[in-house]
C-alpha cells in the first residue's frame, strides 16, 4: 500500500476541505488499512491532533469523539452501566486488546461493515452521529449512506432510561461474528438490531405492549423472518436466521424481564 | 518523504519515512528486531508494541501515527522482560520463541491495567497473541507465578 501524501490535520475545517479532492482517504484506527483493495491512497487525512479521542458526558447523552478507541469505550464504567454491559460485551470478542486499542468507533462507523458488532449495538441503541457539514443525524441513516465526503466528529448515545442486551454467535473467540443481535427496549417500545447477516446490520422495531402480548418466542420469530440473510464460509442464510430467532429471544427476555 | 519525531524506548529521535511505511517496518528498520512479522492481518500479536503505554499491533498502524508520541518495544523493557521469561521457561510456556515478544509485551501491559486478573481476565486480554506451539495452559502458569512473585515484590 501506498500514501501519495499524508496530512495531520491541525483544524475540521482543514480536514473537511482535504476531503472534498477525489481520492482522499480519512484514516480512523487504519486496522484494515493494509487489507483494503485500494493499493494507492492519494491524499491520507488523520484526524488524530483534534482531540476526537474523548468520552463526554452530560445529564443527558454520551458525546463520543469519532477517533476515541473501541478499548477506551469498553473499559468506561459509565458507558458499562448505561448500556447495561451491552457495549461491553459488543466489543470484548473483537480481535485483541492491541486491535480494540487502534480501532476507532469513528473508522467501525464510516467502514460500514457487515459485521461489525459496533454498528450492530449501536442501532439498537438508536445512536445519532454529528457529521463536520451535515450536523447531527440518526446512525440509522448515515449507515445507510455513508459520510460521503463530510467528516464524522460525534457519536452521540442518548441516556434515555432502557434496558439493553447484547449477544453474537462465533465460530471461535476472536473472528467476525456468524450472527450478531441487539435489543434495547423503553417503557414505549422494542428495539432490535441484526448484524453480521453476513452484510449490514437492519433495524426492527415493536410497540412494548405489542411485543409483551406477543411473547419473545413468537416476537422473535417474526424479527428472525423479517431479515434476508446470505450464506458464506461462516455460516449458512439458513444457519444464520435460525441462530437470529435463538438469540433475539433470548435478548428480549433479558430486556423485557417480568413483562413477559 | 515526511518527517516524524518520537520518543522510542525512552530516547529522543527524528526520521523520514515513506507515509505509507508501516510502524512494523520501521521499527524493524531502527533495529527494534523483536518485532516480529507474524501474519500482518492483525490477528496474532506477534508484532505487538507499546503506543503511549497502551498495546498496539504495528502491522497494522503507520509510521507516521507515532509523530509526537511514545513507543515502546521489547528492547526497551528488558528487565521487566526477563524476569517473565524465567517463568515461562520454567514453566515451558516457550518452544520456538517466535511469539514470545509480542506475548511479553502484551502480559507486561495486562499486569499494568489489570490488579490481579483472573484466569478469563487473562483469557481475554491475551486472546490476540496466538502460539501454536505450547497450548496456552504453560502460559497460564507460568503468568500467575510472575504475577504472584511480581505482588510479593510490590507489597
Amino acid at each position: 500500500m501506498q500514501i501519495a501524501q499524508y496530512t495531520k490535520a491541525q483544524s475540521l475545517t482543514e480536514a473537511w476541505e482535504l476531503h472534498q479532492k477525489r481520492h482522499s482517504v480519512i484514516l480512523g484506527g487504519c486496522c484494515w488499512l493494509r487489507l483494503s483493495p485500494q493499493r494507492m491512497i492519494q491524499h491520507a487525512i488523520d484526524l488524530s491532533a483534534l482531540g476526537l479521542d474523548t468520552i463526554e458526558e452530560t445529564d443527558g447523552e454520551f458525546r463520543i469523539g469519532a477517533m476515541t478507541s473501541l478499548r477506551s469505550l469498553e473499559v468506561s464504567a459509565a458507558l458499562e452501566c448505561c448500556t447495561d454491559g451491552a457495549l461491553k460485551e459488543a466489543l470484548r470478542h473483537i480481535v485483541g486488546v492491541q486491535f480494540r486499542n487502534m480501532a476507532t468507533i469513528g473508522g467501525s462507523i464510516c467502514g460500514r461493515f457487515g459485521f461489525s458488532d459496533v454498528i450492530t449495538l449501536l442501532l439498537a441503541l438508536d445512536a445519532d452521529v454529528v457529521l463536520y457539514k451535515g450536523g447531527r443525524m440518526k446512525l440509522e441513516a448515515f449507515a445507510a449512506t455513508g459520510a460521503g465526503t463530510d467528516v464524522l466528529t460525534h457519536v452521540i448515545l442518548s441516556k434515555a432510561g432502557r434496558g439493553t442486551a447484547y449477544a453474537s454467535l462465533r465460530l471461535n473467540a476472536t473472528d467476525f461474528p456468524i450472527i450478531a443481535c441487539a435489543v434495547s427496549g423503553s417503557a414505549e417500545a422494542v428495539r432490535c438490531a441484526i448484524g453480521a447477516r453476513p452484510s449490514r446490520a437492519v433495524v426492527l422495531r415493536a410497540v412494548r405492549q405489542d411485543a409483551a402480548a406477543q411473547g419473545p418466542a413468537k416476537m422473535a420469530r417474526q424479527w428472525a423472518d423479517a431479515v434476508s440473510y446470505g450464506s458464506n464460509m461462516r455460516g449458512s442464510a439458513e444457519y444464520r436466521r435460525d441462530m437470529a430467532e435463538v438469540l433475539c429471544r433470548r435478548l428480549l427476555e433479558r430486556v423485557m424481564g417480568a413483562d413477559v | 518523504m515526511m518527517n516524524i519525531a518520537y520518543l522510542l524506548n525512552g530516547k529522543k529521535e527524528k526520521s523520514d519515512i515513506e507515509p505509507g511505511m508501516m510502524l512494523l517496518d520501521f521499527l524493524r528498520s531502527k533495529g527494534c528486531h523483536s518485532v516480529k512479522c507474524g501474519c500482518e492481518t492483525t490477528n496474532c500479536g506477534l508484532c505487538t508494541v507499546w503506543l503511549n503505554e497502551k498495546p498496539v499491533l504495528s502491522c497494522a498502524i503507520l509510521a507516521a501515527r507515532i509523530d509526537g508520541q511514545r513507543v515502546t518495544t521489547l528492547e526497551g523493557m528488558q528487565e521487566e522482560a526477563r524476569e517473565l521469561a524465567l517463568y515461562m521457561g520454567r514453566e515451558g510456556a516457550e518452544q520456538c520463541g517466535f511469539c514470545n515478544p509480542g506475548f511479553v509485551m502484551n502480559v507486561l501491559a495486562m499486569v499494568r491495567e489489570v490488579t490481579d486478573p483472573t484466569d478469563n481476565e487473562i483469557n481475554e486480554y491475551l486472546s490476540g497473541n496466538l502460539c501454536r506451539c505450547t497450548g496456552y495452559a504453560s502460559h497460564l502458569r507460568a503468568l500467575h507465578a510472575f504475577i504472584k512473585a511480581k505482588g510479593a515484590v510490590d507489597v
